[in-house]
């Protein structure tokens, strides 16, 4: 599913060029459960924005289902981020403004699909992360936990190949941080790709690969 | 094609920013609305101008005479001067590039004009019969001054339509009718009307008539006359013969301007051009001015909506929006809201305008010395609106294209 091969990136100002992935040898196949982990500075975050197509690498070659993904265009990382990776980020990142089925909804906007369909498909998968009955509350009358719930909704109602989540119970106590990663398990069963960036063991542990980073390179896996 | 989720989009966002709206609104409302106010100011009063000069031939001269300021001959300065017949053909018959010219005399305002027990003052003015080109006089029923009136000393008067209304009503029959005028009789042979209102009071008479009837001498009071197609150069020579001329018969100081008094409608004419010229470029520039007043205002609106909506931005793009559908979001809420507030400046401002005419004219305040039939070019505010909107997205176009192109990780960490 996910190929890199010497996968480099630096960070160039006026003055100093810091290299922040220095040469990522990596391959992730269609079902794995994967977690990256480092410690911040490591590197890991970017490799998860390169994976994400929201980030361009330097030098290297990275492959998506087959697809080499090399000097796209704006429009083009558009097109296969909708089509083939679904978001989960740390801070949740709904719009304040639109209610958990509208944002849920989102994704389908722009793969153009009728509002019929993406209002009903936005309910399924809501149920689908237990939150049916909170449809038409806005994101700010919802817990942590029920937000990040609708994130991954979102996430999955394009039915992507991949699931990239930063961080996803980095804002979360024990308990939700838990019934999240439940919820991704369930979803990985179904046979979506889930990368998972974070830096807490217990996090890592329940997912079936760790792959270790520090100071740019891979340490283990 | 209608896209009913890009409308949602835009209300939505309007909705949640609405001091922005408002204010983004009342500056492209507001210039537009201006720009129709000074149009339509500024061409009522053209037009009121322009009605008065309309009157009268625009190449028209006027000749009167005053005292003498200068001695002369064994003259004394001061002697009053009072032209006569002899000096209105003198004019006529010497003076090159005339046209068309009459003499007036102007019958006393204390006498009255009498009809069936009913006595009014009315201005008369005693002409000749090329008097009729040069006023502009539009007969409705029977005829104007002739050559054999004068000749004959006919007394025959020629009434306005609304001093005939005052003096015969409405359905009297006036024309063969006989008014006493201070005592004699005259029979009514014609009845003009007369762009100026003011002018549809008067009554005209041969010149020769008044002069032995009220008189008894063959006085003038003043010429007018009309000199074809001249330059105002051409005009300004006319003028300065006309001078020599009068000055020759009655022994006045060819230097000695104040004696004869001159009136150039042609210069007036020039001069009033070159000032509404100057007016009209005054007003678009002052209109301009608070159309690019707009435009800076929605370009700077759009500024802060970007900055506003990078975070949004940012999420938009990890979910899969292309940069164009950003772009594109952007301009349209400005384009629409542009579009909206400026058409209503638009609206509101011809409907004050022409609310003013229309009234004006419903209540007949056509007389208002400075006022008259304001109008606006609705053309010309359209483009006027186009080019603002075009301006304010254009402005817009480079904070939106920012956004578009910005990193989604990065504004969402913003």
């Amino acid at each position: 599913m996910i190929h890199l091969k010497g996968i480099r990136k630096s960070y160039k100002t006026e003055f100093t060029s810091l290299e922040v992935l220095k040469g990522i040898d990596l391959s992730i196949e269609e079902g794995d459960f994967v977690s990256i982990m480092g410690s911040s500075g490591s590197g890991k975050s970017t490799l998860l924005n390169i994976l994400g197509l929201l980030d361009e690498y330097d030098t290297g070659e990275y492959t998506l289902d087959g697809v080499l993904m090399k000097d796209l265009s704006q429009t083009q990382a558009a097109l296969y981020r909708n089509q083939f990776l679904g978001f989960v980020f740390q801070s949740f990142n709904l719009l304040p403004f639109k209610s958990a089925k509208e944002n849920v909804a989102l994704p389908l906007y722009y793969k153009k699909i009728p509002r019929k369909i993406r209002q009903e498909k936005a309910l399924e998968y809501l149920e689908k992360v237990g939150l049916k009955d909170w449809a038409d509350h806005l994101p700010n009358q919802m817990s942590g936990g029920q937000q990040q719930r609708v994130a991954i909704a979102r996430a999955l109602i394009s039915e992507p190949k991949v699931i990239l989540a930063d961080e996803p119970t980095g804002a979360l106590d024990t308990q939700t941080s838990h019934d999240v990663m439940e919820i991704f398990k369930e979803v990985n069963k179904q046979g979506i790709t889930i990368i998972i960036v974070t830096h807490e063991e217990d996090i890592a542990e329940m997912t079936n690969k760790v792959i270790r980073l520090k100071d740019g390179n891979m340490v283990t896996e | 094609m209608f896209d009913y989720d890009k409308w949602q989009e835009i209300f939505d966002s309007l909705k949640r920013h609405k001091l922005r709206t408002f204010a983004t609104a009342l500056a492209v409302w507001w210039g537009i609305f201006m720009l129709v106010i000074l149009l339509g100011a500024g061409n009522g009063l053209r037009n009121s101008a322009e009605r008065d000069f309309a009157d009268d031939a625009i190449n028209s001269l006027f000749v009167w005479s005053n005292r003498t300021s200068k001695p002369y001959k064994g003259y004394k300065a001061g002697r009053r001067i009072r032209f006569q017949n002899k000096d209105a053909q003198a004019v006529k018959t010497k003076v090159e590039g005339i046209d068309n010219m009459s003499a007036r005399y102007f019958v006393s305002s204390a006498y009255q004009t009498e009809y069936n027990g009913k006595a009014l003052t009315f201005r008369i003015r005693a002409v000749e019969d090329t008097y009729q080109v040069i006023e502009y006089t539009e007969m409705t029923e029977g005829r104007y001054v002739n050559s054999i009136d004068l000749k004959d000393k006919r007394k025959v008067a020629i009434i306005g339509d609304l001093a005939k209304e005052k003096l015969f009503g409405k359905d009297t029959k006036a024309l063969g009718e006989y008014v006493r005028i201070n005592g004699t009789k005259f029979q009514i042979v014609g009845i003009f009307t007369d762009s100026n209102k003011r002018e549809r009071e008067y009554i005209y008479m041969p010149l020769t008539t008044a002069q032995s009837v009220f008189d008894k001498i063959d006085r003038v009071h003043d010429m007018v006359l009309t000199v074809g197609d001249a330059t105002p150069e051409q005009a300004k020579v006319i003028e300065k013969n006309i001078r020599t001329e009068l000055a020759a018969l009655n022994y006045i100081d060819p230097e000695d301007e104040q004696a004869i008094g001159i009136y150039n409608n042609i210069e007036s004419y020039q001069e009033f051009k070159m000032i509404f010229s100057g007016f009209s470029f005054f007003i678009w520039f002052v209109g301009i001015g608070s159309i690019i007043a707009g435009v800076v205002g929605v370009s700077n609106i759009m500024l802060i909506t970007v900055k506003d909506r990078t975070k949004e931005i940012g999420i938009r793009k990890a979910l899969g929006a292309t940069p164009w559908s950003i772009v594109s979001m952007i301009m349209q809420e400005s384009i629409f809201l542009t579009a909206v507030a400026g058409y209503l400046g638009l609206i509101m401002g011809f409907t004050i305008i022409y609310g003013i005419d229309y009234l004006m004219k419903t209540y007949e305040i056509d007389d208002l010395e400075f006022f008259y039939n304001p109008e606006v070019d609705f053309a010309s505010v359209m483009l006027a609106l186009i080019f603002l909107i075009v301006c304010g997205t254009l402005a817009g176009l480079v904070p939106a294209l920012q956004a578009a192109r910005v990193n989604p990780v990065v504004a969402m960490k913003s």
